[in-house]
């Protein structure tokens, strides 16, 4: 498994024609299914690029690493802000790490 | 299943680093050119960008020339490069990336707004969202963004590229665009060969799994000349998370150990250096170290301070959150534990080698109409992203220059049908053979027959000409590709694109007989590099009448 989406916080981004992860997955391979919660159709098929996690604006989407690359389970989640990024690592002990990294100069914006 | 009919002056095929530049450049340089964008997944986050990026790798710091950067990449790739490429984007390089800053790239700086050196051609970004950043400026223009049509064929009248065919995955749309000038700019290509991570991991890779080498395989197909598919890449990555070694080697300075301990960069290649020893020789010799039994093979990251871990951690979280996700997994910490690294298996690419169109100063390839930047232009390997987009920026002006006098052509209606009924084939069977078989099928033969990473990389003759066999039974099987929706329809287009890609590397690769680059290009049969007879380009065009690829050496001054 490479994420996880949390159908207890995923909204399916409703009102939307897409649900953003649809919308931003390099790989096609997110998709809403039946019009309320967000999928993904193939987890081989994931890059882990983490590029739903980070669109998705309620947190429901967690990156994880497929179980034959390591068999602890860790998991990250990404929260975007307009000039930087914040990220929450779950380490497999239990402990948490969080990473604040500006990502964009807002001059001229 | 409708037509969907767009004209426009300049079309571009493949939204990533280059296609980005390019369109904003052409605006800045011509507002009243109509320009479209075509790009398979949507712009804001597609292709190898997609994750992001943490430094960008060429770039003049103080101290360096065009004339430096040139012969270090002359010296990096054993002297095949083209030198009149290289040197045309070392000249635009601060350029572009000053550009870049502009639209609102983080970059680290000095204390006097200087870019703070990272390496003597890298400096250090904060570039999570470099993707977006590069849309953002785009939408600012009049460009049209068609997100998620994948391109399928260039319209080719036999003279020149007069637009291009595409699919919309969304709306089930055939697209056929009109182009004064087309600039492909889609990306280099992956899953050729069996890939090093195999069943829910299989797409966990160095390179975007979706790049598959559709912008070499539409040039292929219309017999546009390509160059160095030989050139393959093989990256030194940290073991199946595939992150970047240089962030650590270069970013936090930590030298390549094995199992005990022993630097052996230093005891294999004193004479060059030792640790400035060549790309492809730390590979190389992580592969002989393993196969002496000498292996796992590490970077030594257990010297770092705690500052250091934090910054190896966000460079890392800007461009491969993998690692963090490894590490956190573990229960571990790079100053712990050294970080084991391995090769990747071989992709065929133009930014780190030099696998593509044949172009000329202006980014011209050899078909008319057609120009060609960033991932699949040829001879200027170690481009990156700044590169591409100095040949973005090229590619631009050539295209705006010469589409003055040129008029829009007509399509015949035929050579729409026969796209369309090729591009939709696979929805109409109701049996016969998946993109699944297919892919996994091309991947054994060039793993096994063309050097992929079960062979060490190896070459010799009697495996590739069963490799060159073995695709031309796979390719006349493509007629039988079945797909029950368009996601798997463009698992299928990949296959056939991936199998046109994989018959030129493996035509390549039986034609130059010596050894040129360690594991890039590394024959058995002829193991020695020999600058008499082989300092040359190998070059190929396809000839679609007779399915055949004709080689051509051209040479190394242009």
């Amino acid at each position: 498994m490479s994420i996880f989406i949390d159908e207890n916080i995923c909204n399916g981004c409703k009102g939307l024609p897409e649900a953003r992860c649809e919308r931003i997955c390099p790989g096609n391979l997110c998709y809403r299914k039946e019009n309320t919660k967000a999928e993904i159709r193939d987890q081989s098929a994931c890059w882990t690029c983490a590029c739903c996690v980070k669109e998705c604006p309620v947190q429901a989407i967690e990156l994880r690493l497929p179980f034959q690359v390591c068999s602890n389970g860790a998991s990250l989640k990404a929260r975007l802000k307009r000039d930087k990024t914040i990220w929450t690592i779950w380490n497999a002990d239990g402990h948490q790490e969080e990473f604040v990294i500006q990502a964009k100069c807002l001059k001229g914006d | 299943m409708g037509i969907t009919h767009i004209d426009t002056d300049i079309l571009i095929i493949g939204g990533g680093a280059a296609g980005c530049f390019a369109a904003v450049e052409i605006h800045k340089k011509s507002p009243d050119c109509k320009v479209v964008i075509m790009e398979k997944a949507h712009i804001d986050r597609s292709g190898c960008l997609a994750m992001g990026l943490n430094a960008i790798n060429a770039y003049l710091n103080p101290g360096q020339t065009p004339e430096s950067y040139v012969s270090y990449v002359e010296r990096e790739f054993e002297g095949i490069v083209r030198k009149d490429l290289a040197y045309s984007i070392a000249q635009g390089l601060n350029e572009v990336v000053k550009d870049v800053e502009e639209m609102g790239l983080p970059i680290e700086k000095n204390e006097d707004g200087t870019y703070k050196k990272r390496g003597k051609r890298s400096i250090r970004i904060f570039g999570e969202r470099l993707k977006p950043i590069l849309a953002g400026a785009v939408k600012k223009t009049s460009t049209q963004i068609l997100n998620r049509v994948v391109a399928t064929n260039f319209v080719y009248n036999g003279k020149r590229v007069i637009g291009a065919f595409g699919y919309g995955v969304r709306n089930s749309m055939f697209y056929v665009i009109r182009a004064k000038a087309v600039i492909v700019a889609t990306g280099g290509a992956s899953g050729i060969y069996k890939p090093h991570n195999a069943g829910e991991a299989r797409h966990l890779m160095w390179y975007c799994p979706w790049n598959v080498g559709t912008g070499y395989a539409m040039g292929i197909r219309i017999g546009a000349e390509m160059t160095s598919f030989e050139n393959r890449f093989i990256a030194l990555r940290v073991k199946d998370v595939h992150a970047p070694t240089g962030t650590i080697a270069v970013g936090v300075r930590s030298k390549q150990i094995n199992a005990r301990g022993e630097d052996y960069l230093e005891r294999y290649y004193k004479h060059l250096g030792g640790n400035k020893c060549l790309t492809q020789h730390r590979l190389l010799a992580t592969i002989e170290e393993t196969k002496a039994g000498r292996g796992p093979c590490y970077l030594d990251t257990t010297t770092l301070n705690e500052a250091d871990e934090k910054r190896l951690k966000e460079d890392f979280l800007n461009m491969n959150p993998q690692i963090i996700l490894l590490w956190a997994s573990k229960g571990m910490n790079p100053r712990m534990s050294p970080v084991e690294i391995q090769g990747t298996e071989p992709f065929i690419v133009g930014g780190h080698c030099q696998a593509g169109y044949w172009i000329n100063k202006e980014r011209k390839t050899t078909i008319e109409g057609l120009y060609a930047a960033g991932e699949v232009a040829g001879g200027a390997p170690k481009k990156y992203v700044s590169g591409s987009w100095v040949e973005a920026r090229i590619a631009a002006k050539t295209a705006i220059d010469e589409i003055c006098g040129i008029s829009l052509e007509e399509i015949d209606d035929a050579a729409i049908q026969k796209e369309r009924t090729r591009v939709l084939a696979p929805l109409m069977k109701k049996s016969g053979i998946s993109p699944l078989q297919v892919r996994e099928r091309l991947q054994k033969i060039m793993d096994e027959y063309a050097g992929g990473i079960s062979m060490n990389y190896a070459l010799h003759e009697e495996r590739l000409l069963e490799a060159r066999r073995l695709l031309k039974y796979l390719k006349d099987r493509v007629k039988d590709i079945t797909a029950a929706d368009n996601y798997h329809l463009v698992e299928a287009l990949e296959c056939i694109d991936r199998i046109d890609v994989a018959r030129v590397v493996v035509e390549h690769l039986i034609y130059r007989k010596e050894t040129r680059w360690p594991c890039y290009q590394a024959r058995l049969d002829y193991p020695e590099k020999d600058d008499s007879r082989w300092l040359t380009f190998v070059n190929s065009i396809y000839y679609p009448e007779t399915d055949e690829i004709k080689m051509a050496e051209r040479p190394l001054y242009q």
